[in-house]
């Protein structure tokens, strides 16, 4: 592959991504004086932390009691006791500070009366170890995401940190099992450049375009995922997808649990408030996975709304509206713009939607990278953050706003321990040349496809499968039938079709390299999929109702060779990590 | 008198047309800017037949049928697909906005869609901002206070006047407002232009920080500011219905009262 020429670079450490966990990394890693460059394929505050409306979790307490115990315990159950209990306990308790922090920073907190950060109700957030609800989701309106993007990339201005920005990132290069950098492709001018670095941190963000109706966006393609499982390391509980149960109806378009949290609620063609039925205490505000689930029983059962009766409606026509304007102007707007509804007079059509990767890199909550080699093993090198990680702090089912706060507390984590690991400008080792042919040569490869397979036609198959065959209730037959099924696309892609041979902003190319990662996980979120013979979580198997603590109380690991894929599993940790909480034994989950 | 041409190598050549294939009856025109840097050949414009039967409402819909389906080749900048991220803001129709907001249905007759105005193009739709980047970076968009050292909790900030910041912190830096105003487009290296200067008030109007009349000095300058000739282009064309000439104007009046 001697055509490209190659750019060479040097870091004490490298992040990929600059979504609010990249940036978050990025600040702490340039405060300590560490060497520090932060790719991203997009310009930072375009990353999917922008969509991010309803708020970030932390037991501040300004709206009355609050405790990281009990936020822990909220976890825990949310998680379906598939979370590792020392990292939540981690989450829980880091929470205010990162929260403070980021206020700090410049964030644009909304207000309580008495000016301090607004915390509203959430799904799943409850107080002292699940009673009545809590508020306890810090919120700039319901733009929490974009306020916490843009505040943090001032920060990372701040401080310094280099930017190559709209670079893609191909392949990382690894050296006896250690990670040494990355190999990456610059939109702009076309090059391609390697970077080398002691530590890189893939901060690369969720996959939730294997779905065709996903809040996700177009760039939500997990390449750090991608990477990874080329790189030979497994991903961890691919099962575990999250439906948003409030996607706006035909559009995809998220519609925050804010709306919940403030008041919303959700009525089914009868007009009824049918969450009372399904979870009696917690009504419209129980975890997304339930609810969701309950909301596509009522389609099921007939009483979905509109013509083809397979749509619910949100109601927040009975709040005030001035409450509306200041607490939910974002969703007016996307209403409004969308479906051309005022929130204030009509209800809003909604359906569970792909909306979240619970599963992704298993590390440990210093970010490092784990596999399984007999026990756990960090990858020298390797850390991950954010929705590419599994820490896992969400395991089965991620709550609401527990997200942003996981960007924030384990992007500084990152950060820690890297400054802890990396001393400023040590020697660097020498990477093989044919660690970089081989993913130059996967490159060359796709952008000369000339067969008769358009990426498209491939992405459409594989989300119309993955949507069809792996969506809210699983069972053997559509679960068996998708791990067929899914291979298609992927042989396809031997007789790829790229017509775009250019280097400079080739959006073609760019496509089709994020379909190779998408396809992948694809391959291993089905396969997870129907191993685990359970319901747990956001992985509900109709064939299998129950939690089955006794066999599947573990995570799934998913590796995939490039032909086929290999599961293992690894222990939950029940465990706390110190004595300031004791564990949460896993009992029956009911909101 | 004067006759202005373009330079021969800027001309706009008629290129392509991609004739629908479907027979359908309910087809949109549209004409879309190519140029490819790699190839030494002047810019085109594209025409597309575009079956509207099997197409969503926006603009974006629109382009990604045309990726999808009839030319891969079309390049364009998108993510979030609702409005939030900014990537996808062109010339749609004559005017600068996101092309996954604006709804097709609201353009008769055929649809011209160019990149962002006065802007070095990339190629086909993706234009340079890196200037305008360069400029935010400029008016240094962190919260400056000494108080944090000291302080375990959040800065108080009352409700009035965090209100003070509504409108301005929403933006998206789409740029939609910055490459619409014809004082950007003659002095675009060194007026800040409206969406920088928006962000400038943000900072300036938030009451926990501490360095206003510094912020308020750093762009009190007759280029980075007073290029402003309150055209309010930039108003008209935000997609997310802020008022950046309102912004301004509250910093000129600021330095006038100051």
């Amino acid at each position: 592959m001697s055509a490209y020429k190659i750019i060479d670079h040097k870091y004490d450490v490298l992040v990929v991504g600059a979504g609010g966990s990249g940036l978050r990394a990025a600040v702490g890693l340039s405060e300590s004086g560490l060497k520090t460059a932060c790719i991203s394929k997009v310009f930072p505050t375009r990353s999917h932390t922008a969509a991010a409306q309803g708020g970030i979790s932390a037991a501040l307490g300004n709206a009355g009691e609050d405790d990281w115990r009990w936020h822990m315990y909220d976890t825990v159950k949310g998680s379906d006791w598939l979370g590792d209990q020392d990292c939540i306990e981690y989450l829980c308790k880091e929470a205010p500070e990162a929260v403070i922090e980021l206020e700090h920073y410049g964030v644009p907190f909304s207000r309580t009366k008495d000016g301090k950060i607004y915390q509203r109700a959430f799904g799943g957030m409850t107080k002292n170890y699940g009673n009545e609800p809590v508020q306890r989701t810090c919120a700039a309106a319901d733009r929490t995401g974009h306020a916490i993007l843009h505040t943090l990339y001032g920060q990372a201005l701040k401080h310094k940190t280099e930017f190559f920005i709209e670079y893609f990132a191909l392949d990382l290069l690894m050296k006896n099992g250690e990670c040494k950098g990355v190999l990456a492709w610059n939109l702009n001018d076309g090059t391609i450049h390697r970077f080398r670095s002691h530590i890189t941190i893939l901060a690369t963000g969720g996959y939730g375009k294997i779905y065709h109706s996903t809040t996700a966006a177009h760039t939500c393609t997990g390449d750090g995922n991608g990477m990874v499982l080329r790189a030979g390391l497994p991903l961890q509980d691919m099962e575990f997808v999250q439906f948003h149960p409030t996607g706006l109806y035909g559009i995809g378009c998220l519609i925050s649990e804010a709306v919940r949290g403030e008041g919303g609620y959700l009525v089914n063609s009868k007009g009824e408030r049918f969450m009372e039925r399904y979870a009696p205490k917690a009504k419209d505000l129980a975890s997304r996975d339930v609810v969701s689930r309950s909301m596509s029983i009522e389609i099921k059962e007939g009483r979905g709304i509109g013509e083809n009766k397979d749509h619910i409606h949100l109601h927040i026509d009975h709040i005030d509206p001035k409450i509306i304007e200041s607490r939910l102007p974002g969703i007016s707007e996307s209403v409004e713009t969308f479906v051309h509804r005022d929130v204030t007079k009509d209800p809003i059509p909604v359906v569970p939607t792909v909306h979240y990767n619970m599963g992704g890199i298993p590390t440990n909550y210093k970010a490092e990278v784990i596999t399984l080699n007999g026990n756990d093993k960090t990858v020298p090198g390797l850390m991950a953050i954010g929705e590419a990680a599994c820490v896992s702090v969400h395991g089965a089912n991620r709550l609401g706003s527990n997200s942003l706060i996981d960007l924030v507390v384990f992007g500084k984590s990152a950060a820690m321990r890297a400054a802890e690991l990396v001393k400023p400008n040590s020697p660097h080792d020498e990477i093989s040349k044919s660690e970089t042919d081989k993913s130059l040569d996967r490159f060359d490869k796709l952008r000369n496809g000339n067969g008769s397979n358009k990426t498209s036609e491939l992405r459409l198959l594989m989300q119309k499968t993955m949507q069809e065959k792996c969506a809210v209730f699983r069972t053997e037959k559509t679960l068996k039938e998708g791990v067929n099924e899914i291979k298609k696309p992927f042989e396809d892609m031997k007789h790829i079709s790229v017509k775009d041979r250019s280097l400079i902003f080739n959006t073609d190319l760019m496509e089709t390299l994020e379909f190779d990662n998408l396809i992948r996980q694809a391959i291993t979120t089905m396969e997870s999929a129907y191993y685990r013979k359970e319901s747990r979580g956001a992985h509900a198997r109709e064939d299998f109702p129950k939690r089955d603590d006794q066999n599947y109380m573990k995570h799934t690991l998913s590796w995939h060779d490039g032909k086929k894929v290999k599961i293992d599993y690894r222990k939950v940790n029940l465990s706390t990590m110190t004595n300031d909480v004791q564990t949460f034994p896993p009992k029956d989950r009911v909101y | 008198m004067v006759q202005f041409n373009l330079p021969k190598n800027s001309k706009i050549l008629k290129g392509q047309t991609f004739k629908d294939k479907t027979g359908s009856q309910n087809i949109k025109v549209v004409h879309i800017y190519r140029w490819d840097p790699e190839k030494k050949e002047n810019p085109r414009e594209d025409t597309f037949e575009v079956d509207l039967n099997t197409c969503g409402n926006k603009v974006l819909d629109i382009l990604n049928k045309i990726k999808n389906d009839l030319d891969s080749s079309l390049t364009f900048r998108k993510s979030c697909a609702h409005g939030v991220c900014g990537s996808c803001a062109m010339n749609i129709d004559g005017v600068n906005t996101l092309s996954c907001m604006k709804s097709h249905k609201d353009i008769k007759g055929d649809l011209r869609i160019f990149p962002l105005p006065h802007l070095k193009v990339v190629k086909d739709l993706v234009a340079d901002l890196s200037t305008l980047y360069k400029q935010y970076e400029s008016i240094e968009p962190w919260l400056k206070t000494s108080k944090l050292k000291s302080q375990k909790n959040e800065i108080n900030q009352s409700k009035e006047n965090r209100e003070k910041l509504d409108g301005l912190y929403e933006c998206i830096m789409c740029a939609c407002c910055s490459t619409s105003c014809p004082s950007y487009w003659w002095n675009g290296e060194s007026y800040l232009g409206p969406a920088v200067l928006l962000q400038a008030y943000r900072w300036i109007s938030d009451s926990r920080d501490e360095e206003k009349m510094k912020r308020l000095k750093m762009v009190a300058d007759k280029l980075k500011l007073y290029r402003c000739h309150t055209i309010m282009n930039c108003t008209s064309s935000c997609p997310k219905g802020l008022n950046p000439a309102k912004a301004i104007g509250s910093i000129k009046k600021m330095l006038a009262t100051s």
